[in-house]
Order: structure tokens, then C-alpha cells, then sequence
């Protein structure tokens, strides 16, 4: 079997966790790479708190991008924005455990580069309360 | 019918320099010269040969070596001007790619003859070099662009091109051959009705020169481009051909040293056509390098080249569908309407994955939009993998893809080749649009 395509990627792939829409999301952001076609629609719950509570994603793309999403939203689900904040490219290379080419990084962090755009617009969404900001 | 005798890719390999290098003890199969092909070593002899024998500038030096290289990079010029069947190697420019030509020809005789609500015709087939340059001058003057659509197997639909000449376009632009499909239009036909509805034409010669024979005067349209990197020849070449009253017309694009007759402090006059269009100094190796990669074609010649590649082409269309589950071939499905391009996607495996996996076994191909991003639109993927040929593919090549790609099968899915992720991709396109994302 190939390294890069490891079980747990495949898995992923073929069963994204979190793979869907959200109700009530209270913010919504999409993100793709137009090099390749690759697409996903990142959704999160939060409380007042600012607990990330829930967490979905649609999206279409390679086995790399997608099982990144899935692991990504993973790891982001029950932590507070603070946290979440903090998470840089390295945990999402470390958690996915291969090596990545320069050519496919960009499939790999597709899913940290959209949380991330979602992020930095936090305080325009968390200023409304009820609606879905954006 | 008279078949040319056939390229044996096995001593055609032995030119070029790259087959001797070890790829993790395989030999490359490289199937992505649609991108850019490879390089033989006459070519980069004839690179070196400048570089360390007679590197001088050109048209300037009154000195032994800077004849020498004008005089190599104006026998350049009339080797592509002979390849072309130009009547008159004036009528070559020199560019630096495709993309260049045909900026050209956009700012240079666009600018100047395009004008508000006049229309251009394009298609859907366009690579974005065809494209985007057709966009900025329809912007900037305010005119129209039209595009012929295309049908499912990837042939341009004649009576909606017929329909869009009854409008009287200034100009029709479209590629010889599809570099996404590999679609081969019919030059002569469309470029006769473009004429008699009043239009100038310029066609895209990327695809085209690579794999069989042009002779410009016999397509007989306006403009012609090509990219020297396509046809063995070094990065940095390319030539735009345009019949010489066109070019005496056009204004220059880019101006400088090298395009002048004369300069005052105020004005100008310009020099003869095609020096004209070649301000600064050029990539003159580059040059000397395309001539030397047309001596290398014209010695195999044209039509064995055409005819290697529709076997190749043959092969590929009847042994992937047979030796691959369920893989999905895109474009015109016989051999003679198509170029050495073989298009396709596996079932549930993105190509990015399906190329990452082929490059472990030394099989380079293709993945993504090749540039060509509303055709992907037009056939519903966002991203295909490609398969592309040039002297040096064999069957070898074609049959090392079919074990590659069975190889992805079983990595991706059961041993039946058969992958099916237990979710809904389709449950993506009801989830709407949001964020200040892009
Ligand atoms: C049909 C077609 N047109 C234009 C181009 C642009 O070529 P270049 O990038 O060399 O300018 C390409 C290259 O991919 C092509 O395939």
C-alpha cells in the first residue's frame, strides 16, 4: 500500500466525518481552490461562550483535502475560538502523518485556510447573536 | 490509403537526454507534452552551442560573433517560416510563447480595429490564453464576445458558428486543437466562412504544430500562433505568423530599442515588419533552439509524427476503456478527429490523487483544468487527468498508465476497481452560497 494513501486517509475520504450542513449555522464560509476544482462549505456552531460546539463540511475534492477536512473539523469540535485560533498549518500536517508534496499542499491546508477566513471574521459574526452573520 | 512509415518511439527515445535519467529505477513515462514536451539533445547542443561560441547580441555587433548570431537567429526565423509554408519568413515574429502572440495581436490590431459593440467569436474549447486577452479588449472597448458551444464529444457546433458569422464578427479566434479534448477543428472550413461573412480569423496553433503538419497559406487564415516549448524547442520560443499587409498595418505592441528606424526625442519611425514587433533584445538562444527542434521534426517529418500519434491515440481510446473499470474518456471518440490528447477521470478518485499516485511509478500526467476552466464547466468536471503524446511515447507508455491506474483502482477501492465514498457529493450543491469568502 502507498504511505501517502495510508488506511486512515482513505477512511476519511470515503467517510468524512462531520460531512454535511448545519441548520443554524452561525457562520457560513466557503472556500476552493480554483487550481484544481477543489471546493469546500465550512459551517460552525457557537456558543456565547465562544465554544466552537458544532461543525460541518460540504465539498468536493482529492482524498488529501477532504480527509483534512474531516480530521480538521475533528479536532476543532468542543474547543474554544482562542484554541482554535492557534492552530497552524503544522497541527493539520502532523495530523494528517504524510508527507506532502509543495504541489498538494495546498489541497492539504484548503480546510485551515477557509477556518481561517471564517476566524479572522469572528468579531463581525459574534456581534450578532441570532442570525447568521455573513 | 498510404500510411508514412511508422516512428519506432524506442530509437526516437535514444535523442532524448531525459531517458537516460533513473526515476527510482524506471525509466519517466511522460505523458503530459501537451504542457510541454521534451527536449532533444540536438536542441540543447544547439542552446550551448550560442552560449559558449557565439553569444553575442543581435542586428547591433559589427564583429564576427554578433553576425553569427544574427544571421542563426534569422535562419530561425525562415526554418519556422519553411515549417509554417509561409510565403515569406517576414511574416514570423517572434515571441516568447503562444500567450504572447496572441497579446499581440489583441492590443496591436485589436485595439485598433475592434470597436464598441462590434463582436468577437471565440469557443467554448479556448485555452484561457485565447480568452482572457479577448476579455480585456471587449471590456476596454466595449464590444461583444460570442462562443461557439461545443457538443458532448467535444466538436464545435457548426451551426451555432454559423449563426454567430450572420452577425458580421470583426474577428473569429479559436485553437486548431483542443489542448483540453484534443479536438481537431476544421481550420479550413471555419476560416472560409469567417471570410465570406467579412471576419478576420486567428487560430491557436499550440496543439496543432506539435502533431502534424501546418501550412498556413493552405488554412488561410489572418493569424496564426504557436509555442516553441510545445514542439521540442526551448521555453522562451514561440512565433506568431499573420499574413505581412496585416502586419505592415498594425501599430507595435511593445516598443524599444531593436523595433526602431529611427529615434528623435519626440517621434519615432519604426522598423520593417517583423523586426517591428521585437522590441528588446529576444531570447535568441531560445530561438536558435526552435530552429534546430524544426530541423529535428522536419527530419522525421510531419506526417509520420501525425500518424504516430493517432495509433497512439487509437490505442489509448480502445485499451483504456477495456483494462479500466468504469474510467469516463472525454472528447471525440475516434482517433482521426482527435490529436494526442486522451482526457479522462476514474470514478470517485479526484485527478489530483490519480496523478500524485502515477508520478510513484514514474508516469507523469496531468491533473486539473489545463487551463482551461469553462470547457471543464461545459462538461461538468472540475478537473480532469490528461494524457498527452509527442514523438517519443510509446504503447509502452500507454499500457504503463493502464497498470498505474489500475494500481490507483486498488489503492482507492476494492479489487473490483469499484470506489464508492458512502456519502452524498451531491448534498454539497443544495448547500448555498455564504460568507464573505470567495
Ligand atoms: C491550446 C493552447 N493555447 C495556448 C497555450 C498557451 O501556451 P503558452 O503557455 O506557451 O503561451 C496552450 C498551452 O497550454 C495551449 O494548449
Amino acid at each position: 500500500m502507498d504511505d501517502l494513501y495510508r488506511d486512515e486517509i482513505l477512511e476519511h475520504y470515503r467517510r468524512p466525518h462531520n460531512f454535511g450542513t448545519l441548520p443554524e449555522p452561525d457562520a457560513v464560509y466557503e472556500g476552493s481552490n480554483p487550481l484544481c476544482g477543489d471546493r469546500i462549505t465550512l459551517m460552525l456552531g457557537v456558543t456565547e461562550e465562544g465554544v466552537v460546539e458544532d461543525v460541518a463540511f460540504t465539498g468536493r475534492g482529492c482524498a488529501i483535502s477532504q480527509a483534512s477536512a474531516s480530521m480538521l473539523t475533528d479536532e476543532i469540535k468542543g474547543k474554544s475560538l482562542d484554541e482554535v485560533a492557534r492552530l497552524g498549518s503544522d497541527a493539520v500536517l502532523d495530523s494528517l502523518g504524510i508527507e506532502i508534496s509543495p504541489a498538494r499542499l495546498k489541497c492539504a491546508l484548503l480546510s485551515l485556510d477557509t477556518l481561517r477566513r471564517a476566524l479572522s471574521d469572528r468579531v463581525a459574526w459574534q456581534a450578532s447573536t441570532e442570525t447568521p452573520a455573513v | 490509403m498510404d500510411r508514412p512509415h511508422a516512428l519506432d518511439a524506442t530509437t526516437i527515445r535514444a535523442d532524448f537526454p531525459i531517458f537516460e535519467r533513473d526515476f527510482g529505477g524506471r525509466t519517466l513515462a511522460y505523458l503530459d507534452s501537451a504542457a510541454t514536451s521534451l527536449k532533444p539533445r540536438v536542441v540543447s547542443d544547439a542552446v550551448h552551442d550560442y552560449n559558449v561560441r557565439y553569444s553575442a547580441n543581435i542586428h547591433r555587433g559589427i564583429y564576427t560573433i554578433a553576425e553569427e548570431a544574427t544571421a542563426a537567429f534569422e535562419r530561425a526565423r525562415a526554418k519556422v517560416g519553411r515549417f509554417l509554408n509561409a510565403r515569406d519568413s517576414h511574416e514570423i515574429v517572434f515571441v516568447r510563447n503562444a500567450t504572447e502572440a496572441i497579446n499581440l495581436v489583441a492590443y496591436s490590431w485589436g485595439r485598433r480595429n475592434i470597436g464598441a459593440g462590434e463582436t468577437v467569436v471565440l469557443t467554448e474549447l479556448e485555452h484561457h490564453a485565447n480568452l482572457v486577452p479577448w476579455q480585456l479588449l471587449a471590456q476596454e472597448k466595449d464590444a461583444n464576445l460570442e462562443f461557439v458551444p461545443i457538443d458532448d464529444e467535444g466538436r464545435l457546433v457548426r451551426e451555432t458558428y454559423e449563426a454567430l458569422l450572420a452577425r458580421g464578427p470583426r474577428l473569429v479566434a479559436f485553437t486548431h486543437v483542443s489542448n483540453g479534448l484534443g479536438t481537431i477543428n476544421p481550420v479550413r472550413e471555419m476560416v472560409d466562412q469567417a471570410h465570406a461573412a467579412g471576419a478576420l480569423v486567428l487560430v491557436d496553433g499550440a496543439q496543432a504544430v506539435p502533431h502534424g503538419p501546418v501550412d498556413v497559406q493552405a488554412l488561410d487564415a489572418d493569424f496564426y500562433v504557436f509555442s516553441g516549448h510545445k514542439v521540442l524547442a526551448p521555453t522562451g520560443s514561440g512565433a506568431l505568423w499573420a499574413r505581412r499587409e496585416l502586419l505592415e498595418e498594425m501599430p507595435p505592441f511593445l516598443t524599444g530599442g531593436d523595433m526602431i528606424r529611427e529615434v528623435h526625442l519626440r517621434q519615432s519611425e519604426f522598423n520593417d515588419v517583423p523586426w517591428k514587433f521585437e522590441a528588446g533584445t529576444p531570447d535568441i538562444a531560445a530561438a536558435i533552439g526552435l530552429g534546430a527542434a524544426l530541423d529535428y521534426l522536419d527530419a522525421i517529418g510531419m506526417d509520420r509524427v501525425r500518424e504516430h500519434e493517432r495509433q497512439l491515440t487509437a490505442y489509448a481510446l480502445e485499451l483504456l476503456p477495456r483494462e479500466v473499470p468504469g474510467i469516463v474518456l472525454y472528447g471525440p471518440t475516434t482517433a482521426s478527429e482527435r490529436a494526442g490528447i486522451v482526457t479522462f477521470n476514474l470514478p470517485d478518485v479526484h485527478p489530483h490523487d490519480v496523478a500524485t499516485l502515477l508520478d510513484r511509478e514514474a508516469i507523469a500526467v496531468r491533473a486539473g483544468h489545463h487551463c482551461t476552466q469553462p470547457l471543464h464547466e461545459r462538461i461538468g468536471e472540475a478537473a480532469t487527468a490528461r494524457a498527452s503524446f509527442n514523438v517519443y511515447s510509446g504503447q509502452d507508455d500507454i499500457e504503463r498508465l493502464v497498470e498505474g491506474l489500475k494500481k490507483v483502482q486498488r489503492i482507492f477501492g476494492r479489487s473490483d476497481g469499484h470506489v464508492s465514498p458512502e456519502r452524498d457529493v451531491h448534498q454539497e450543491e443544495a448547500t448555498a452560497v455564504a460568507g464573505a469568502a470567495r
